[in-house]
């Protein structure tokens, strides 16, 4: 019910709506729970609504993590 | 796909096993309850319960909004379907989830009544105002991630003019529940996973509570597998040093404040319920909203005078108990057997997020683990 998925917007129509791809698959939706979206940013996407945007700085980070883990713990080495 | 793909790696996610087996110790068990139907249901279908060494045990938490919603507000919302003047609009979630009578809304429209799917809120105003002489009815659920759509329609709706457009409340708080279960007697939860969306709309800060009134850790996760692993590898490390803290996994889409415009608007527009009734759970206060007087002319319970009244559950579910981490869905007599998706007679097996239909689909081979 929760589910929500990754979209990066195409573009505005006006401030309130926008075109999205998700996975390739394009989509109307409302921007009206954000403000301040661009084209080109990503937007996690339910029912109809953008109800965050993604920050990617922070998935660098969490990604620069799990790839510090992989080289601790991963299949070639490590502990 | 971008944002997806990157958390679903099968070697790291061996990697993390690896870690996690490292970090948790032989001695004791962790019991970590993931509060969102969202993550019982990939914790499932990504084969996390056996990549975790066997003292690390998920417990499945209430968060599948249709899990949870009372039958009888189901038996109300198909009496409302049955109304020939009334158009009734919802997820499509909903429309298989039988009612007190084992009837459900798809069977309604089956017979007649004019039940239709949406995919978002806007959707429902487009049909209200293509059908001026019939009342067009939204049978709103869910936690809150779409309660703020659900705001944004009844403004939108007080806006336009719309007086045939109105809305069946039952939208849930998290906070309150995860209150309400750690309340409950006999509770054996040693942290919460928390949800990922919900999150996004409320923030970080307003778990602040399960850490520092009930010394609970807690690490708000993504649903991808490695957000999962990860998260549950940040509460074993919390635990193992007797911290009790609130982190974000999930800091990529869920921060400390949350979601400042959904926040006002839902604010706005709903009021806090004395109390609410939980399928499994019983009554839970400040558990659930309602309309605020101003917009009671969108409220279809007053509209409609509808009155949901409880309905027991059959006597053989246990969901109760595996709600609260004391029993697993096979300790249930009529798991797999009278109870399936297809048939379900309780609340966790409604929905593919319940804990029950979860173990039905992708968990009846694994072997069979002690709660
Ligand atoms: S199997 Fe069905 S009856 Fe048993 S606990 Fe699960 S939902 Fe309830």
């Amino acid at each position: 019910m929760c589910l929500a998925f990754p979209a990066r917007v195409l573009t505005l129509q006006d401030a309130a709506m926008a075109t999205v791809d998700i996975g390739g698959v394009r989509k109307e939706i409302s921007l009206g729970l954000l403000e301040g979206v661009k084209a080109g940013d990503y937007v996690m996407v339910h029912v109809g609504y953008a109800l965050s945007r993604i920050d990617e700085e922070e998935a660098r980070k969490t990604l620069a993590l799990f790839a510090e883990m992989e080289r601790r713990f991963g299949e070639d080495g490590g502990a | 796909m971008k944002h997806v793909d990157e958390y679903r790696n099968g070697r790291l996610a061996r990697a993390m096993a690896r870690a996690i087996a490292a970090e948790a110790r032989p001695g004791r068990v962790y019991r970590l309850m993931e509060f969102c139907g969202g993550h019982t249901h990939g914790i499932h279908r990504y084969g996390i319960p056996g990549l975790l060494p066997d003292n690390v045990r998920m417990i499945h938490g209430p968060g599948c909004p249709v899990c949870v919603l009372p039958m009888g507000r189901i038996d109300a919302a198909i009496e409302l379907a049955n109304r020939p003047e009334v158009i009734l609009c919802t997820y499509a979630d909903m429309l298989r989830v039988p009612g007190s009578r084992r009837t459900s809304l798809m069977q309604a429209r089956a017979l007649g009544a004019d039940v239709r799917m949406l995919y978002s809120t806007l959707d429902a105003l487009k049909i209200a105002r293509e059908n001026p002489g019939r009342e067009v009815v939204f049978f709103a659920i869910g936690f809150e991630t779409t309660t703020p759509p659900t705001a944004m329609a009844v403004k939108e709706a007080q806006r336009l003019g719309l007086g045939n457009f109105t809305v069946f409340c039952n939208h849930v708080l998290t906070p309150p529940a995860m209150r309400g279960i750690l309340a409950q007697p006999g509770v054996m939860i040693d942290g919460f996973v928390g949800p990922g969306h919900v999150s996004a709309v409320i923030g970080r800060d307003a778990y602040e509570f399960a850490a520092r009134e009930y010394a609970k850790p807690l690490v708000i996760s993504g649903f991808e597998p490695l957000d999962l692993m990860h998260a549950i590898r940040l509460l074993i490390r919390q635990l193992n040093e007797g911290r009790a803290e609130v982190e974000n996994e999930y800091a990529r889409v869920v921060s400390d404040r949350g979601n400042p415009i959904a926040l006002d608007l839902m604010d706005e527009v709903f009021e806090q319920r004395p109390s609410f009734e939980w399928r499994g759970l019983g009554m839970i206060p400040h558990s659930a909203l309602r309309l605020r007087d101003e917009f009671a002319a969108f409220d279809a319970e007053q509209r409609f005078a509808l009155a949901a009244g409880p309905v027991p559950d059959n006597k053989a579910c246990e969901c109760a108990d595996i709600l609260r981490g004391l029993k697993q869905p096979q300790d249930c007599k009529v798991f797999a057997t009278a109870c399936t998706p297809d048939n379900p007679l309780g609340a966790c097996m409604v929905s593919s997020e319940g804990a029950c239909a979860a173990w039905y689909t992708y968990g009846r081979h694994r072997k069979r683990r002690r709660a």
